[in-house]
C-alpha cells in the first residue's frame, strides 16, 4: 500500500470534538459528516477542495476524546488517504484500523510542513518527505492489524475468518 | 499478574502478556444514540441479520434524549426497532433511563469480573466494579453484533498507590483530576489504570465510578479497582455475589504513582484540557468570572454528587448573572433525590433540574454556550467547543466546587462559603 499526497498540518491534541464536532453527530451519513471534518480545528476544512487524497500530519494524541467513530469516518470520508501522527489516542487508533484508514505513528511528524508532498509505504514501513526529500522508517504495524488493514477493516476481517 | 491480566486472562481461559492480541467474547456489549446507528448500519450493510448475543447488548439513548430534533429522534426511532427486530430487551426509553454509565451498575447490568466494551469512551466507568470495561467504536460493536468477538490487546497497567482519607469537601472528582494532571491527557494512553493501595477502602462506590470514568481522560483504557468489602456489598444489594478480587503480589507495573488522599485540594481544570489542573484556592483568587453551571454527567450525576451540591446550595441562591442546571445522572437517581428533598433545595436556589441526559455535557441540548461563555462544570472534557460556540470557555470541577461556583458568581472554594 503506497500512499501519496499533500500535507496538512494540525497541532497536538486533536480531539474527536474538533474533528467532527457534537453538533453534527445527529447523523451517520458518512458525506454529511464529511462536511465538517477537522470544523472545530480548522473551520470550513472539509468543504475545501483540495483535501481530496491528501494526508493529515498533526502532533502528539490525534484523536483524543470521545470514542465516536464519526471522527475517523469523516476524515475517510472527506477523501483525506492517511494520517500521520507522533502518537495516537487509543480509540481513534483503533477506529481508524477498523475502517480501513490509514494511520502512521511517526515520531518526526514535526519535520512536515504545510503544502509537503508526502509518501507512505506501509508495507515497507516507510515515509517521505518528497518535498523536503527525507526518509524516515516507522514500525510497521503488528501483524494481526496488518491483516485486519490488508482485508480492508475490521468486519471484512470478521467475515472472511470469523462468521461461521 | 495485575488487575488488568488477571481479568483478561480468566476471558481468555489462558494466561495472557500485555502486548498479545486476543479475541475475546465480552459479557455485555454497549452503544448509545450516537453510536448504535452506525453499528446498526454497518452490521446490515456486512449482511448482518441476526445478532449473535442480543442478551449481552445493552442500548441506551441519553445523548441527546428526550429527543431534541428531528434527525435525533430519527436515530432513536432506528435503535428502538432494531432493538425489537432481534430480541434486545435492554433497551431504555426516557422515564426508565438514565446515562449509560450511571444507568448499568445502578441497575445491576454490568458486574464485577465481566469483559465490557461499550462504543462510548466513559465505558472505564465499570472499572469502578473490578470489571475489565473499555471503549470502543461502532465497528466494534457491528463486529461483535455479527461474530460475539471483539479484538483487544493486552494492556500494560499503571499502578495508582492510594493511601489516608479525603478531608472535608474534598472528593474523588479532585483524585482523579489531580491524577490527569500528573500522567498527563495521554499519560495512560494504550495502557490500564489500577487504584490500589489502603487508600481504595475509603473511596465510596460512587466515588469510584467518578475516578474511573476519567481514566480515558488520561488516555487509559481502562480503570480498574480491586473487588473489595465495599464492591462486594455494592454487588450483594444488587443481587450478586461476586468474588474479591486483588492483583498479585508479583504483578508488574509500568509505573508506580502514590497519592495520599489527605494531601489533596478541591481542584479545578481549566480549559481546554482536563489536565489543565489548579487548586481551587489559586482558581479562586482569579475570580474567573462564570456564567453557566452544570451538575450531572456520567462523572458526577450519582445521588452522593447530588448530595453534595445540595449541602452546599441550602438555604442559598445562585448568582444572579448565572444558570445552574442540575441533572441527576438517572430515573433512580431522581426519584432519589426528590425523596431526601435535595431537588427542593435546587428549586430553592434557582436551579433548573432536568431528566437524566448528556445534554449539555457534549454541547448536544439543555444548556449550550454561547460565543465566549463560561461554565464551571461537573463533566469530564473541557475541550475546545465541548459544551457549545468554539470560544466557549469550561472548567471541570467536583459538585462541590460547581455548587460553591455557582453561588458566588465565579470560580469559588466550597469550604470558604
Ligand atoms: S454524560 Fe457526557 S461524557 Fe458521559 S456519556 Fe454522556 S456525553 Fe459522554
Amino acid at each position: 500500500m503506497k500512499i501519496r499526497g499533500k500535507v496538512f498540518v494540525f497541532g497536538d491534541n486533536v480531539n474527536t470534538d474538533e474533528i467532527i464536532p457534537a453538533r453534527y453527530l445527529n447523523t451517520s451519513d458518512p458525506q454529511e459528516l464529511a462536511k465538517y471534518c477537522m470544523e472545530d480545528a480548522r473551520p470550513g476544512f472539509g468543504r475545501r477542495d483540495d483535501i481530496k487524497g491528501a494526508i493529515i500530519v498533526a502532533g502528539e494524541n490525534f484523536g483524543c476524546g470521545s470514542s465516536r467513530e464519526h471522527a475517523p469516518v469523516a476524515i475517510k470520508a472527506a477523501g483525506i488517504s492517511c494520517v500521520i501522527a507522533k502518537s495516537f489516542a487509543r480509540i481513534f487508533f483503533r477506529n481508524a484500523i477498523n475502517i480501513g484508514l490509514p494511520i502512521v505513528e511517526l515520531k518526526e511528524a514535526g519535520e512536515f510542513e504545510e503544502g509537503d508532498v508526502a509518501e507512505v509505504d506501509l508495507e515497507n514501513g516507510i515515509v517521505r518527505n518528497v518535498t523536503k526529500n527525507r526518509e524516515y522508517r516507522i514500525q510497521p504495524y503488528p501483524d494481526f492489524l496488518m491483516e485486519i488493514m490488508r482485508t480492508g477493516g475490521w468486519l471484512e476481517y470478521c467475515l472472511k475468518t470469523l462468521k461461521e | 499478574m495485575t488487575l488488568a491480566e488477571k481479568l483478561l486472562s480468566k476471558k481468555a481461559g489462558r494466561p495472557v502478556k500485555p502486548g498479545e492480541f486476543l479475541l475475546l467474547e465480552p459479557d455485555v456489549v454497549l452503544a448509545n444514540d450516537i453510536t448504535a446507528p452506525l453499528a446498526i448500519k454497518e452490521f446490515r450493510e456486512h449482511g448482518g441479520k441476526r445478532v449473535k448475543y442480543p442478551e449481552r447488548v445493552v442500548l441506551v439513548p441519553d445523548h441527546f434524549t428526550p429527543n431534541k430534533d428531528i434527525k435525533s429522534a430519527s436515530q432513536v426511532k432506528l435503535m428502538r426497532e432494531f432493538a425489537k427486530e432481534q430480541g434486545i430487551e435492554k433497551f431504555f426509553e426516557i422515564g426508565r433511563m438514565g446515562i449509560e454509565h450511571v444507568l448499568l451498575p445502578e441497575e445491576g447490568l454490568v458486574k464485577s469480573g465481566d469483559l465490557v466494551v461499550g462504543a462510548d469512551s466513559h465505558t472505564c466507568t465499570y472499572g469502578a466494579l473490578g470489571a475489565f470495561a473499555t471503549g470502543v467504536g461502532s465497528t466494534d460493536i457491528a463486529g461483535f453484533f455479527l461474530t460475539g468477538k471483539v479484538w483487544l490487546r493486552v494492556p500494560e497497567s499503571i499502578k495508582v498507590h492510594l493511601t489516608g482519607s479525603f478531608k472535608e469537601m474534598v472528593t474523588a472528582k479532585d483524585l482523579i483530576l489531580k491524577l490527569i494532571s500528573i500522567l498527563g491527557v495521554d499519560g495512560a494512553n494504550y495502557k490500564a489504570l489500577e487504584f490500589l493501595g489502603p487508600g481504595v477502602a475509603n473511596i465510596s462506590m460512587d466515588g469510584r465510578f467518578t475516578v474511573s470514568n476519567m481514566a480515558i481522560e488520561a488516555g487509559g483504557k481502562a480503570g480498574i479497582f480491586p473487588v473489595d468489602e465495599n464492591t462486594i456489598q455494592y454487588e450483594r444489594e444488587r443481587g450478586i455475589e461476586v468474588e474479591p478480587m486483588f492483583p498479585d503480589e508479583s504483578a508488574t507495573y509500568v509505573r508506580e504513582i502514590s497519592i495520599d488522599l489527605s494531601t489533596l485540594e478541591p481542584q479545578v481544570a481549566y480549559p481546554f484540557l482536563p489536565s489543565n489542573v489548579k487548586d481551587v484556592t489559586e482558581a479562586e483568587k482569579e475570580r474567573i468570572r462564570i456564567d453557566q453551571v452544570v451538575i450531572g454527567s456520567c462523572t458526577n450525576g450519582r445521588i452522593e454528587d447530588l448530595r453534595l451540591a445540595a449541602e452546599i446550595l441550602k438555604g442559598r441562591t445562585v448568582a444572579p448573572h448565572v444558570r445552574c442546571i442540575v441533572i441527576p445522572g438517572s430515573q433512580r437517581v431522581l426519584k432519589q433525590a426528590i425523596k431526601e428533598g435535595l431537588v427542593d433545595v435546587f428549586l430553592e436556589a434557582n436551579c433548573v433540574v432536568s431528566t437524566p441526559t448528556c445534554g449539555p455535557c457534549l454541547g448536544g441540548h439543555m444548556g449550550v454556550l454561547a460565543e465566549g461563555e463560561v461554565a464551571v462544570s461537573t463533566t469530564n472534557r473541557n475541550f475546545v467547543g465541548r459544551m457549545g460556540h468554539p470560544s466557549s470557555k469550561v472548567f471541570l470541577a467536583s459538585p462541590a466546587v460547581a455548587a460553591a461556583s455557582a453561588v458566588k458568581g465565579y470560580i469559588a472554594d466550597p469550604r470558604r462559603l
